[in-house]
């Protein structure tokens, strides 16, 4: 009974101190002044963590678009308002689908590719050399993919929202027949810019900070050895999908409780 | 790769992400910059507003000449007083005007209708539209129904 006390004291010590760690890389790597000759490092990130992902988001996108259209129109044509069919795309699609669904996928793709990139650094004691270069890593390294990370986001998620919608008008207008400008018009009636749009716009930088935070800090916080990258990598995965889930129902109340 | 091609993808990505923004501005939401039009209020009360909320359409023959603009429940007769903002190019709206509660389809949203009176005077900023029809709720009119009472 008193080892298991023990342990769990021991247990939330460890996660305490893990916390701790993370909100110290915080500290120094965002709230300091960006050094601007730091420049050149975060469009060297972006386009790691950006561009290269932009195939898999705009292909995601497109499936889930149809999809939905698919999908809602086989609902909707029941009651025989298939003309919502964009209003419903439109919506979902902004709102929810458009931020979880990359912040997901840029977990996938560029979060574990972060941590372990920075991982093999830790490993290799890279990091450990620049600074008995007297180069600060986390000015170097972990300050730039952080700041990529927060820019990269919120356009990966709109990509994803405005390809999804044109797969839904392709598989709704085009081949389903759903009426053109009924498809449109609705939309535009139903989908306002500040309370729908920027509420999406609002969660997917949330998940950028989210997700690239878990990742840089799974990376610099890893036990050097292989298996211990490989445990790093899993982690990052993992821990940031499932605070994005659980991040989307709470941001979700507390927006639109307003 | 060099890094000025990189620049180079890093900025038509950055690019791409606003025009992703405005596409869905303007195409989504239906967002026009700058064209604000200029409008004026006409005030209705109503028995019961039914469905009817901010930003329902405002028509005349189908046309959409205004929004509604504010809901407020008249604390004296306990009627719904509702605002609405019509477009100051319609301005020969005549004073004995009714407004209707009308549904777009079987399932869709309230809106107003306006059906035109025969008098000369027209209706200016801050007037009141005295005839007003209210929402049909189905309930009411399955229960009426039920009940044999029309």
């Amino acid at each position: 009974m008193l080892s298991r006390l023990r342990r769990i004291g021991q247990y939330s010590l460890v996660v305490l101190a893990t916390l701790g760690r993370a909100g110290h890389i915080w500290w120094q790597a965002v709230w300091r002044k960006p050094q601007l000759r730091n420049l050149p490092l975060v469009i060297k990130q972006i386009y790691q963590l950006g561009v290269l992902s932009v195939v898999i988001i705009v292909m995601s996108g497109f499936s889930i678009g149809a999809v939905l259209a698919l999908q809602g129109y086989n609902q909707l044509v029941k009651y025989g308002s298939e003309s919502a069919l964009g209003l419903g795309v439109a919506l979902v699609l902004v709102m929810e689908i458009g931020p979880v669904v990359s912040a997901l996928l840029f977990a996938g793709r560029a979060g574990s590719s972060v941590t372990a990139e920075i991982g093999l650094m830790k490993a290799t004691e890279q990091l450990s050399s620049m600074e008995m270069m007297g180069v600060d890593p986390i000015q170097r390294i972990i300050a730039p993919r952080l700041w990529a990370g927060f820019i990269v986001m919120p356009i990966l998620a709109l990509m994803f929202s405005i390809v999804g919608i044109w797969g839904a008008s392709l598989v709704g207008v085009d081949w389903l027949g759903v009426h053109e400008g009924a498809f449109w018009s609705a939309m535009q009636d139903g989908v306002d810019f500040k309370s729908h749009i920027m509420k999406g716009i609002v969660k997917s930088i949330v998940f950028g900070i989210v997700v690239t935070w878990i990742a840089v800090f799974q990376g610099y916080d890893t036990i050097p050895t292989s298996e211990g990258i490989a445990n790093a990598t899993t982690r990052t995965v993992v821990y940031s999908s499932v605070s994005v889930l659980i991040l989307d129902f709470f941001l979700t109340l507390v927006m639109f409780s307003f | 790769m060099q890094m000025r091609s990189i620049e180079i993808v890093v900025g038509a990505f950055m690019l791409a992400g606003i025009i992703s923004l405005a596409a869905l501005a303007i195409r989504v939401s239906g967002f026009n910059v700058g064209t604000e039009t200029s409008t004026y209020s006409v005030y209705a009360r109503f028995e019961n507003i039914g469905g009817l909320v901010n930003r329902s359409k405002v028509s005349i023959g189908g046309v959409v000449v205004g929004r509604v603009a504010d809901i407020a429940l008249d604390p004296e007769t306990y009627t719904a007083l509702v605002r609405m903002e019509i477009d100051s190019d319609v301005d020969t709206i005549s004073s004995d005007t009714t407004a209707a509660i009308l549904t777009d389809g079987l399932l869709g949203g309230k809106y107003i209708g306006l059906i035109l009176g025969a008098e000369e005077e027209y209706l200016s900023n801050g007037d009141e539209i005295l005839d007003t029809q209210s929402a049909i709720v189905l309930e009411e009119l399955i229960g009426k129904f039920l009940l044999k009472k029309f």
